[in-house]
């Protein structure tokens, strides 16, 4: 069996009273649904002294409409990301990713903010809210401040969270003309990415008038092709234009080589997975 | 077959009798267990793959409240525990005192009273360690310069772990080369990879001081040769060792070996005095224990007028620290020879040099009969390459090459007797299932629109059931199997054996070898094994020798008994023995089957009061030890189409076609099982499965995360299919099939990969496949895996 070091466990019962006792106990950790931390912890790579668990905090697990915007709870799960209608109406990439992020167990406990605050580069949602545009709300002491997702991340494992703070909600415009994908190569169902490719476009009267890509796994953190969203705005769609969009991709993402590949497949990889979400969400974007 | 209803008795596809406490989730595995007073041990590792050991402090991990003791090298040395042998005839440290050898070593075991604190402690051990250069190419283990590993051996110089081994003739086969006319050469690896069996090894120890009793709880393979194994390392009398296996998570060879942490439970209780539990994580399993393949293969292969003619293969065998490949005495490089195949060839030649590097030791026979599983593939690979370069269909090279039916029984160019087969027709059946000239036709009309399409085959034949004890031995131990057969006087029995099961069904399949044979509704008859006091001596399971040889032992020990009730039945039938015929279940009078006697009225006449024939003993119980005069060659034929991404390069296999014929089939469901099981064991080898180590020798593939098992999703739906042709020497006709799936299906996997590969002039890529590796060869940049 693999043990985690010593470590004192408390169960919130409120936002607030979480954040106190963050504030309070040095080294203390949220835990969610502990699917990166608690591996973490038995591996001994993390040694937090204290648990603040955040899974009675039901407040914070909703999928809704608030005008013209989505709000996803920082405690949704996968799985309620997996199956909602509402997403699947206005952002189809969420059930793209979520059909290939880990495994139905995993999928079942783990959260949206657990996997944006985790900060690993191959995380899936990362590259999803980066591709949408998504902005997060993160909640401290004093009340609560908005993040857009191009400045959520600060490195690898590290976040614009403040000490003292949640991450609680993440908020999504809809916008007419849009469509989005998710594409993902990886060694085994359930496994991370080898690279993911997330996009989405704004298309009005035949042209691209906004659109936002991310790359998972091929970088320190999460990617974002700002130069390949550039070259599409004002363009109308073409098989052409997602080959130099890709292009773009293979160029500007920065990958390590490890087991699950080396660098020059990756970054083949992550052009074509551009090219192929890009397609797919423009498909959808007219249809 | 004869039924109650819809239960057969005997052979048949029943419903596993053991599944209804494992589908209840009430199996009684090793961590279920809890003695009291028991105390836990956990094991400190090296992290370095080669070090020299200058000091161990300890006295922190003492200090922490829990703690009872902290067990070193030195503390072993008092015991004489500090080395113990390895199934190889080498020697293995219990703990490391001198130096460490490979990342993950056993260095120090802390005993406490629950596993936190046990866990805790380990990092309060301080070592001094100096690391030293590692040699982790098992190709350059042996260049001049390559640091010394085993310096712990009297006149060892450098790190050759055995020395070459050979088989076939040399002679005959350069002659054979020289007269062919097609040859071609290829560098086969067989990557190291791991049985990874779900429960994790692990032990509990339970020496009473009182009585000089120890007791073992300890889910293994080979109970009875471990406890000898126990008797003759610790000096302990071998009839006050106890083992039990209980339920056990599955084995495929990772619990054949007796372990260092094993020594140390059993060091840890009779010191304590109390029962020590230990159970390793799962990425000491994956990165400590025993380990398969790793055989580095040159190989040339030759045809002359369109048939296969002659072989040859080169071997370097990466052994890692110690020696502890498992194998028969005599077969140092296990049945490896067995790789010509299903071929009847002109000559072959096998050579095979094996090296110590600082990896974690191994080389046991995952789920394959002792390195059977490197030959398939490198003779499979290679009949392939072949037909590449004869612009022949893989298909028609190996029926013009295949031995023919009525060669058997056949003597290979490497020394084997093949039992019996019909190969061509197998073929033929795994062809009219896959539909294979359709299959050829879609992948034409694939390749003109640029799809990557690959239909690969396998055709293998195993030698399984080790073994006539006058060839094969373990440690000195024959190996044979006994069988115990108690039948009550209520007519229900049970059967006792050393074959102890991770899964395999043994409590369905032997009970249904002995409803068979006595007529005794399954049900009724309860299989007892895994527990040294409670069953016979016997080697194992393994090697797919379950059936093979304890199978054997249960047909031969009912029959045993049928006979004694023959006697009996003829004593109250008032007639002669040889005037009865038997049916399932009765004896009756020949020429009128209305007078006879039922298997449980002899019962009650052997229990009762009444007479007995002249000088017969009462009771109806017999027992055997069975010798087996060959091995059993179970063959297959399969088939793998996949489906290859040409921009990620990323491997689907969509259909698995799988023929076996493992003779006489006692339970045609449980077969279908374990072929499941050994195809998608296969599935992973082939594409995902490999321990990889960095060039300071650092393990890149110590948990789940980096070593990937395939899930269902990888698995495409097999279609299986059977012919039947029995084994001639067997009581049962049966032979071995536990392994043929794993042994068979990589070769078709790769094969198949390779094929789809094609039309960029690919011919070949090492396992696994995964998509960077696949795509590294669709760029011509095909590498092995390090
Ligand atoms: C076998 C396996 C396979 C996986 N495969 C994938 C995959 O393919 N793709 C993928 O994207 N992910 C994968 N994951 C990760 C999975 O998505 C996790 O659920 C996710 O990363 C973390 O979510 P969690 O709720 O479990 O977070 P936790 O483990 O509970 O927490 C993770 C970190 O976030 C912090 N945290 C959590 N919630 C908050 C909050 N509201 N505010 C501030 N900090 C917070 C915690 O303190 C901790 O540091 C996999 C996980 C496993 C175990």
């Amino acid at each position: 069996m693999q043990t985690p070091a010593r470590f004192d466990y408390e169960r919130a019962t409120s936002l607030q009273g979480a954040i106190a006792s963050l504030k309070e106990h040095e080294d203390s950790r949220i835990i969610a649904g502990g699917h990166s931390l608690l591996p973490m912890m038995k591996l001994r790579l993390a040694s937090p002294t204290r648990l603040i668990d955040i899974n009675d905090l039901t407040d914070l697990q909703y999928i809704r409409e608030e005008g013209d915007e989505i709000a996803i709870g920082a405690l949704t799960r996968h799985v309620e990301l997996l199956k909602s209608e509402l997403l699947a109406e206005h952002f189809p990439l969420f059930k793209d990713a979520e059909l290939v992020i880990a495994d139905p167990v995993v999928r079942n406990r783990g959260t949206i903010g657990g996997s944006l605050c985790q900060a690993d580069a191959a995380e899936d949602l990362s590259a999803v809210c980066a591709a949408v545009k998504a902005t997060v709300v993160i909640t401290g002491a004093d009340g609560t401040r908005t993040v857009p997702m191009d400045q959520f991340h600060l490195g690898p494992w590290t976040t614009a969270v403040g000490e003292g703070e949640i991450l609680t909600e993440v908020r999504i415009a809809k916008r007419p003309g849009g469509g989005s994908a998710h594409e993902k190569v990886e060694r085994r169902a359930g496994d991370w990415a080898i690279a993911a490719a997330s996009a989405a476009v704004w298309i009005d009267g035949g042209v691209i008038t906004d659109a936002g890509i991310a790359l998972s796994a091929v970088g320190l953190t999460t990617i974002d092709l700002t130069r390949a969203e550039e070259l599409l705005r004002g363009q109308p769609p073409s098989e052409e234009l997602f080959e130099q969009a890709g292009a773009i991709a293979s160029e500007d993402c920065m990958p390590i080589p490890d087991s699950r590949g080396p660098v020059d497949y990756k970054r083949h990889l992550a052009g074509v997975l551009t090219k192929r979400a890009l397609r797919k969400a423009t498909a959808r974007a007219l249809s | 077959m004869t039924a109650v209803g819809d239960r057969p008795i005997g052979f048949g596809p029943l419903k596993r009798k053991e599944d209804a406490r494992f589908i209840r989730g009430k199996g009684n595995y090793l961590d279920d267990i809890r003695l009291p007073g028991m105390v836990h041990m956990a094991i400190l590792r090296s992290p370095f793959a080669h070090a020299k050991i200058n000091s161990i402090d300890t006295s922190a991990a003492l200090a922490l409240p829990g703690v009872a003791a902290v067990i070193t090298a030195k503390d072993l040395e008092t015991l004489g525990l500090a080395w113990m042998p390895t199934i190889s005839y080498d020697t293995q440290a219990v703990l490391a005192g001198d130096k460490v050898r490979f990342q993950g070593q056993e260095v120090a075991a802390v005993i406490a009273i629950d596993e936190y604190i046990a866990r805790d402690a380990l990092q309060l051990i301080d070592v001094d360690y100096e690391p030293l250069p590692a040699v982790v190419n098992a190709r350059k283990a042996l260049d001049e310069d390559a640091p010394l590993i085993r310096d712990d051996k009297d006149g060892q110089l450098d790190n050759l772990a055995s020395p070459t081994w050979e088989a076939g003739d040399e002679e005959s086969t350069d002659k054979a080369f020289a007269e062919a006319d097609t040859i071609v050469s290829r560098d086969i690896i067989y990557p190291r990879c791991h049985p990874a069996p779900l429960e994790t090894c692990g032990m509990i120890a339970d020496f009473n001081p009182e009585t000089g009793q120890l007791d073992l709880y300890n889910g293994n393979q080979a109970p009875h040769a471990h406890r000898t194994v126990y008797a003759h390392v610790a000096g302990l009398a071998e009839h006050m060792i106890r083992i039990k296996c209980n339920d056990i998570g599955g084995g495929f060879g990772n619990k054949v070996p007796v372990y260092p942490g094993y020594v140390c439970a059993i060091a840890g209780s009779i010191v304590a005095g109390v029962p020590v539990k230990w159970i390793e994580d799962r990425s000491e399993n994956l990165m400590s224990t025993g380990f398969a393949r790793d055989y580095i293969m040159k190989s040339d292969i030759c045809a002359k007028d369109g048939k296969i003619t002659g072989l040859r293969v080169d071997v370097i065998a990466d052994h890692g620290a110690f020696d502890s490949t498992a194998q028969p005495t005599k077969f140092p490089a296990g049945f490896f020879h067995i790789v010509c195949g299903s071929y009847d060839l002109q000559a072959s030649h096998v050579k095979v040099k094996a090296v110590y590097t600082n990896k974690a030791p191994g080389g046991v026979a995952y789920r394959c009969s002792f390195r059977i599983t490197e030959a398939v593939y490198l003779v499979e690979r290679m009949v392939e390459a072949l037909a590449l370069e004869m612009h022949i269909d893989p298909i028609d090279l190996r029926m013009q090459s295949f031995i023919g039916t009525e060669q058997f029984p056949y003597e290979t160019t490497t020394g084997w007797t093949y039992d019996s087969g019909d190969y061509h027709k197998t073929m033929r059946v795994a062809m009219d299932i896959a539909g294979y000239e359709d299959l050829r036709q879609e992948q034409e009309e694939k390749r003109a629109r640029g799809e990557l399409m690959g239909i690969g085959i396998s055709f293998f034949t195993e030698g399984v059931g080790a073994g006539p004890r006058k060839h094969m031995d373990i440690l000195g131990l024959a190996m044979n199997d006994g069988a115990d057969l108690r039948v009550h006087p209520s007519g229900k029995a049970v059967v006792s054996l050393s074959a102890q099961t991770q899964g395999q069904g043994h409590e369905t399949t032997f009970a249904q070898i002995v409803a068979e044979e006595l007529g005794i509704p399954p049900e009724d008859v309860e299989v007892r094994h895994g527990d040294t006091d409670k069953s016979p001596y016997g080697l194992g399971t393994y090697g797919s020798r379950s059936t093979p040889v304890s199978g054997a032992a249960v047909a031969v020990v009912s029959r045993k008994v049928r006979d004694k009730a023959r006697a009996i039945a003829a004593q109250m039938l008032e007639t002669r023995p040889e005037d009865l015929a038997w049916e399932k279940g009765r004896w009756y009078v020949k020429g009128d089957p209305s007078v006879g006697a039922t298997i449980f009225d002899i019962t009650e006449r052997a229990y009762s009061g009444d007479s007995l024939p002249e000088g017969m003993e009462g009771g109806l119980d017999a027992q055997v030890i069975y010798d087996p005069p060959n091995l059993t060659y179970p063959y297959g034929a399969y088939i793998a189409v996949v489906d290859v991404d040409p921009e990620t390069a990323h491997v689907t296999v969509r259909r698995f076609i799988a023929v076996d014929d493992c003779g006489v089939r006692i339970n045609p469901m449980i077969v279908d099982g374990q072929i499941h099981g050994g195809l998608a064991e296969g599935v992973g080898i082939a594409l995902m499965e490999v321990i990889t180590f960095d060039e300071e020798g650092n393990c890149l593939n110590g948990s789940f995360m980096d070593y990937l098992i395939p899930t269902a999703l990888e698995c495409p739906d097999f279609e299986l299919g059977a012919t039947v042709t029995p084994c001639p020497h067997h009581p049962l006709g049966a032979k071995g099939v536990g392994e043929s799936p794993n042994v068979g299906s990589p070769p078709a996997i790769v094969n198949a990969v390779i094929d789809a590969l094609q039309p960029l002039g690919v011919n070949h890529v090492d396992m696994p496949c995964t998509p960077a590796r696949v795509w590294a060869a669709m760029q011509g940049n095909a590498a092995p895996p390090q």
